[in-house]
């Protein structure tokens, strides 16, 4: 029973749940997403019916679905359909939002990270790379050693040197930045601070990486080391990428899902998506024919 | 719904217009050279065997306009589907109208002997033919994959009918050595039209591939399967 789920507030009680009344009507999609990928082995991530709010304002709607790990899950649907919002209850980034509540359960390794988990370690585990790029105003270096430094993960100055150059070869940047780590951050190309902040999340060794629109500011060239980046990282994170861009989700994804009015409609591998989905709602979506 | 790039249907519809002039013409060609054979009229021989172009010029036309599909819109699903099945269509259809000009070249030869019988079988493989040919771009044109299963049950009658009239002829070129010389041209002109049916069978099977997304290339027939 849905009702029964336990409701988290995350800051503060709404006491009103109108929730319904905004969103125009699904009737005719399928209860659960269509999908043909059968799991094998313990998905990395799992949601369960997870509900979410913005105040009265439902943003995500009995969302189910299981991520493997390794592989690159994309996320897709137009704006609005609550593809960031679900990226970012699984690290809890909502849970600053004044009015912002969840409901169901989100597991990560099949712990639900909503019950008593410390959000700081829930983030060191679950990495985040947001759409503009948010280099801190400090040195190239300092950026990647930040999370190193106030988590206390290295013990020497040798061995916290070792983990920023190790991160930025990581992030295919090394090669670009070794002669100068200890300029200005701010000195860098906009795809060259992209890369920085992709370091700076794999610094903290987490399991899985998120992204939101991460090449969306770039020029095409930055784009494409981007994505070869997210192709490479793969064998050793699991990485949900959130983005508008159909073709880059075709190109960077071992799965996609695809949202429209805070439901998951359709997911499945990203090949059987693009070239023959399930639902008319995806075909109509990925061929441009949303009017 | 209304498309969001009205532009694109456009010129996906002018794509499937192109193609299907091009399906007419080839089908023409097909109906044009059996009569050919079967009336042993030279100067149509001659029109089916210099007639090629405008199928040609399809041929390259209908490619340009898929590669300019492919590049300026990366179209997904049943618009990726629609593209590529046409690039392959147009293939099969170049290779109708060029299978027609093989037929044009053996009339002309055969028409220089005596006639070695009464044609019956090759122009049934000719109407047979013909009708796959029709039946796989109406399907494609109506998006039917019923049609379409159709024209694949129906190449097995074509295959039948080239070994028996490999087997008729068989028996005049051992009863009388003149013959041998017609006889294979019209051996070869079975051969083209059963060719002609294998390229029907792979525009249905596109067909199926560009409505349901199944590919049902190089399945047993349906009779093998049971």
């Amino acid at each position: 029973m849905r009702n029964s789920r336990p409701v988290r507030w995350l800051h503060g009680p709404d006491p009103v749940t109108t929730a319904d009344r905004a969103l125009p009507s699904l009737a005719g999609l399928a209860a659960r997403p269509h999908s043909t990928v059968e799991q094998s082995g313990a998905p990395k991530i799992e949601s369960i019916g997870l509900n979410f709010y913005y105040g009265h304002t439902q943003a995500l709607r009995d969302i189910s679905v299981k991520l493997t790990p390794n592989v690159v899950t994309a996320f897709i649907g137009p704006s609005g359909c609550g593809k960031s919002t679900f990226l970012r209850t699984l690290n809890r980034m909502n849970d600053i939002i004044p009015g912002a509540r969840v409901q169901g359960q989100v597991l990560i390794d099949g712990v639900d990270i909503y019950q008593g988990v410390d959000v700081v370690q829930l983030r060191r585990r679950v990495g985040m790379v947001f759409q503009k790029s948010n280099p801190f105003p400090k040195s190239i270096f300092e950026n990647v050693a930040y999370g190193l430094r106030i988590n206390k993960m290295t013990s020497s100055a040798s061995e916290l040197a070792g983990r920023v150059e190790e991160s930025l070869k990581q992030a295919a940047l090394w090669t670009e930045v070794k002669d100068r780590l200890h300029s200005s951050a701010l000195a860098l190309s906009g795809g060259q601070q992209q890369r920085l902040c992709i370091a700076r999340a794999l610094a903290v060794r987490p399991d899985i990486l998120l992204m939101d629109e991460p090449a969306s500011a770039l020029d095409p060239i930055a784009t494409q080391r981007i994505e070869e980046l997210v192709y490479d990282l793969k064998k050793d994170y699991t990485i949900v990428i959130v983005t508008h861009n159909m073709q880059q989700a075709a190109r960077v994804s071992d799965y996609t899902a695809f949202f429209w009015l805070g439901k998951l409609v359709e997911f499945d591998r990203t090949e059987k998506l693009f070239t023959a989905p399930a639902e008319q709602l995806t075909e109509d979506y990925v061929t441009g024919r949303f009017g | 719904m209304d498309r969001v790039v009205p532009h694109f249907q456009e010129e996906l519809e002018a794509l499937q217009s192109r193609l299907l002039e091009m399906g007419g013409l080839a089908e023409e060609r097909v109906r044009a050279c059996i009569e050919a054979l079967e009336s042993r009229d030279v100067s149509l021989v001659a029109q089916v065997m210099g007639g090629d172009e405008p199928i040609n010029q399809l041929h390259i036309e209908v490619d340009n306009r898929c590669f300019r599909l492919l590049a300026l819109y990366q179209p997904m699903a049943t618009d990726l589907r629609a593209i590529v099945s046409a690039v392959k269509i147009n293939t099969d259809l170049e290779r109708v109208g060029d299978l027609a000009v093989n037929i044009a070249e053996a009339a002309q030869r055969y028409t220089a002997h005596p006639p070695v019988k009464k044609l019956i079988d090759i122009p049934t493989m000719g109407t047979i033919a013909q009708t796959m040919l029709r039946d796989a771009l109406d399907a494609y044109v109506r998006r039917d994959t019923a049609l379409a299963h159709a024209v694949l049950n129906a190449d097995d009658e074509l295959d039948a009918l080239k070994t028996q009239v490999f087997r008729d002829l068989l028996t005049y070129m051992i009863k009388d050595p003149a013959t041998v010389e017609p006889a294979l041209d019209l051996i070869l002109i079975s051969r083209h039209l059963e060719r002609i049916g294998d390229h029907a069978t792979n525009i249905a099977e596109d067909v199926i591939f560009m409505v349901s997304a199944q590919d049902v290339r190089h399945h047993p027939p349906a009779h093998e399967r049971a």
